[in-house]
């Protein structure tokens, strides 16, 4: 399935990050969201109260996170695509929702442009801080994926990715932005509809009688109904079985919570997105994400000119944090750089692939503004003695 | 001479609209809540309203399972946020019928926030809120809800807030229709019930119900049936009464009725026509079939 002609902005422009993911994630077929305004995700928004009723949806600014992050959730279990965006404290307030959304298998997208924290932090500045929140905030076990762009093209890109992974796997998708890259402009140059692949809702073919909400194929998967159409769906957070019912003790606790980690680990090579750039060969590599990927570039751009063999890979997709690949790429090389926009979050996971078979080097950083590039470069230079 | 009646042939007539899988309750004996939820039923079967797009949401707690032992949609949410789900629901599909039925502490503590802005929006969903005056599902703690006086787990030595009065609150924040019974009035709840899912708007009723096991035997009940007799004998059925003075108090007679019935347009009526010619209808807004049996692309009208 396509994008709808009427959602695609096609052409191209000249638009900052927020917008362009406002874009992506209407090319992807949501017309339905809710929100609650938070510097400096609310272009977001401020975008789509303008676009969604052009093209037969709406958005409701709701009274709080804790409510935009649920009503998202009905206007999915209705029938619709749908999103939410915010920052940092509104993420923090959303994390019981996103937890709602993985145990009850809801397709959505939670837009999360980063700012510095903790707390109220530095609202108009970026950071990259809530990467561990998005990967383990919610109480519980889950499992979900995140996206990180580095761009507004990306913005749109992965925001269509987003939706798209979203529904294929029925999770919440984290689409983890910062301040630079929602409020970066830059040329984006948006497709025609025919050529944005746009993955449909996986709705039951089964007759409401022989329908069980959580029955599983082979991907663990299970297809959806909607309210309305029949079904009686029964839908609650409490651990449940096949029909949705509750059903509590510990055998369905293990069968449940299983399942939602591995329809994601059994997916790990398709989730593994990535960017490498002269990795094969390096001595050293800089792992990065989002923002922090283009101050990193600059800085292994440094270091060549220095006749160092260096490498990127930058992570488009965090979580899944792609384990086979940083697994076999440590011991071929003498050191990998981590530079992030927080004091060492998605660095753990990298050291604890790497596993002691080459040095892991994390630059942090607190926030505020980006690196500067010549920290990276003092740490290639360290790692690659 | 008696007949002897088959026990096979007895069907309770609301069994069709609930789930008879998940029967018996999780509710303690005494529990006024199954006594509203047979009113419900019955409304729902009266109201006339296509069960099939009819969808029930509620939060947690006692009152928070209800929502399972409908059959409709159901969704039990999380604590206190059924109605900004409810509002997602009715929103992306308005042609639902939607009803929130949760209890006093999730609608108008944890989640009462929703309920005020539900009611200034006037979103177009009937919330049926069931006031035991205690979170019992936790054991008995005092709740926005508890009367002054009362004994709770959390305020041994009795509450120190004065309770909410919810009608008030509904009603100013701007409640197309507000009611209060008990669940000792189970025909007229069921007739409200029936007249507040035919009508339009934000509608909501409150619904005083013994809970004997985690309020009642802390302040003087000895039982289920010792609150039902009081609410006998102090209920004052007030039609139209200012929901200022329907405060529960203490030894003073409980007010009971309808107390508001009004028409303004409701969110999405107002979107409408506020928008006029920016809103695109699309004929069918929708998420794709998913039919990969059709095979190509592009195929999907839906």
């Amino acid at each position: 399935m396509h994008a709808e002609k009427e959602s695609v902005l096609t052409g191209t422009h000249f638009i900052n990050g927020d917008t362009a993911c406002c874009e992506g994630l209407l090319a992807a077929g949501a017309k339905f969201a809710a929100g609650y305004p938070i510097t400096p995700s609310t272009e977001v928004v401020e975008r789509f109260a303008q676009r969604a009723p052009t093209v037969g949806g709406l958005f409701i600014q709701m009274e709080d996170e804790l409510a935009a992050s649920i009503t998202l959730q009905g206007m999915v279990w209705a029938g619709q695509k749908s999103f939410t965006v915010t920052s940092g404290p509104g993420y923090s307030l959303m994390m019981e929702h996103i937890g709602y959304a993985a145990m009850t298998e809801t397709p959505c997208v939670f837009v999360d442009v980063q700012r510095g924290g903790p707390s109220t932090g530095l609202p108009t500045l970026p950071a990259q801080g809530d990467m561990m929140q998005a990967r383990f905030g919610s109480h519980g076990d889950y499992s979900t994926i995140s996206l990180v762009p580095n761009s507004p093209q990306e913005c749109f890109d992965l925001s269509v990715k987003a939706l798209n992974l979203a529904e294929k796997f029925r999770v919440p998708v984290m689409f983890m932005m910062d301040e630079c890259v929602g409020h970066m402009t830059e040329k984006v140059v948006i497709p025609e509809a025919e050529e944005i692949e746009v993955q449909p809702r996986r709705r039951t073919s089964k007759k409401p009688d022989e329908y069980l909400a959580y029955e599983v194929g082979e991907d663990l998967v299970p297809e959806m109904a909607h309210a309305g159409e029949g079904y009686g769906l029964y839908v609650t957070g409490l651990t449940h079985d096949k029909k949705g019912y509750p059903l509590m003790n510990p055998k369905q606790q293990r069968e449940l919570v299983t399942r939602l980690f591995e329809k994601i680990s059994r997916a790990a090579d398709e989730l593994t997105i990535v960017e490498a750039d002269g990795v094969e060969g390096a001595d050293v590599v800089v792992v990065s994400y989002g923002i922090t990927s283009r101050v990193a570039m600059r800085a292994v751009h440094l270091a060549r000119e220095k006749g160092l063999k260096v490498g990127s890979l930058r992570l488009i997709c965090v979580w899944p944090f792609p384990e086979k690949l940083i697994r076999e790429l440590a011991p071929k090389v003498k050191a990998l750089i981590m530079p992030e926009l927080n004091m060492g979050q998605v660095v753990i996971e990298l050291e604890r692939f790497a596993a002691g078979r080459t040095k892991v080097i994390s630059v942090p950083h607190p926030g505020g503004t980006v690196h500067d590039p010549l920290e990276i470069l003092e740490a290639i230079e360290r790692g690659a003695q | 001479m008696s007949t002897l009646i088959e026990p096979t042939a007895l069907t309770n007539p609301v069994e069709k609209v609930l789930r008879n899988d998940r029967i018996p309750t999780i509710w303690c004996p005494g529990c006024g809540l199954g006594t509203t939820v047979n009113s419900f039923a019955y409304a729902l079967m009266a109201s006339g309203a296509d069960l099939k797009k009819t969808a029930i949401v509620s939060g947690i707690g006692c009152s928070g399972r209800v929502s399972g032992y409908v059959a409709l949609d159901s969704f039990h949410t999380t604590h206190g946020r059924a109605i900004p789900f409810a509002t997602g629901l009715k929103l992306a599909n308005p042609e639902l019928t939607v009803v929130v039925y949760s209890g006093d502490g999730d609608l108008t503590s944890i989640g009462g926030n929703h309920l005020i802005h539900a009611a200034r929006r006037n979103m177009d969903i009937l919330v049926v809120c069931v006031n035991n005056m205690i979170y019992a599902m936790t054991g008995g703690q005092a709740a926005a809800t508890t009367p002054g006086a009362a004994t709770s787990t959390t305020t041994p030595y009795g509450s120190f807030e004065p309770e909410l009065n919810i009608p008030q609150l509904v009603d100013a924040a701007g409640a197309c229709y507000v009611a209060r019974w008990t669940a000792f009035h189970v025909k007229q709840l069921e007739k409200s019930m029936t007249e507040a899912l035919k009508k339009k708007g934000f509608r909501f009723i409150e619904v005083l119900s013994p809970c004997p096991t985690l309020y009642g035997r802390r302040n003087g009940y000895a039982d289920g049936l010792a609150q039902m007799k009081e609410y006998k004998e102090m209920a004052k059925v007030k039609n139209g009464a200012p929901t200022y003075e329907v405060a529960i108090t203490h030894g003073q007679p409980i007010i009971v009725g309808k107390f508001v019935d009004r028409d303004r347009p409701d969110y999405l009526t107002l979107m409408r026509s506020q928008l006029g010619a920016h809103y695109h209808e699309v004929a069918e807004v929708g998420v794709g079939c998913g039919d990969e049996s059709e095979g190509k692309e592009g195929c999907c009208s839906c």
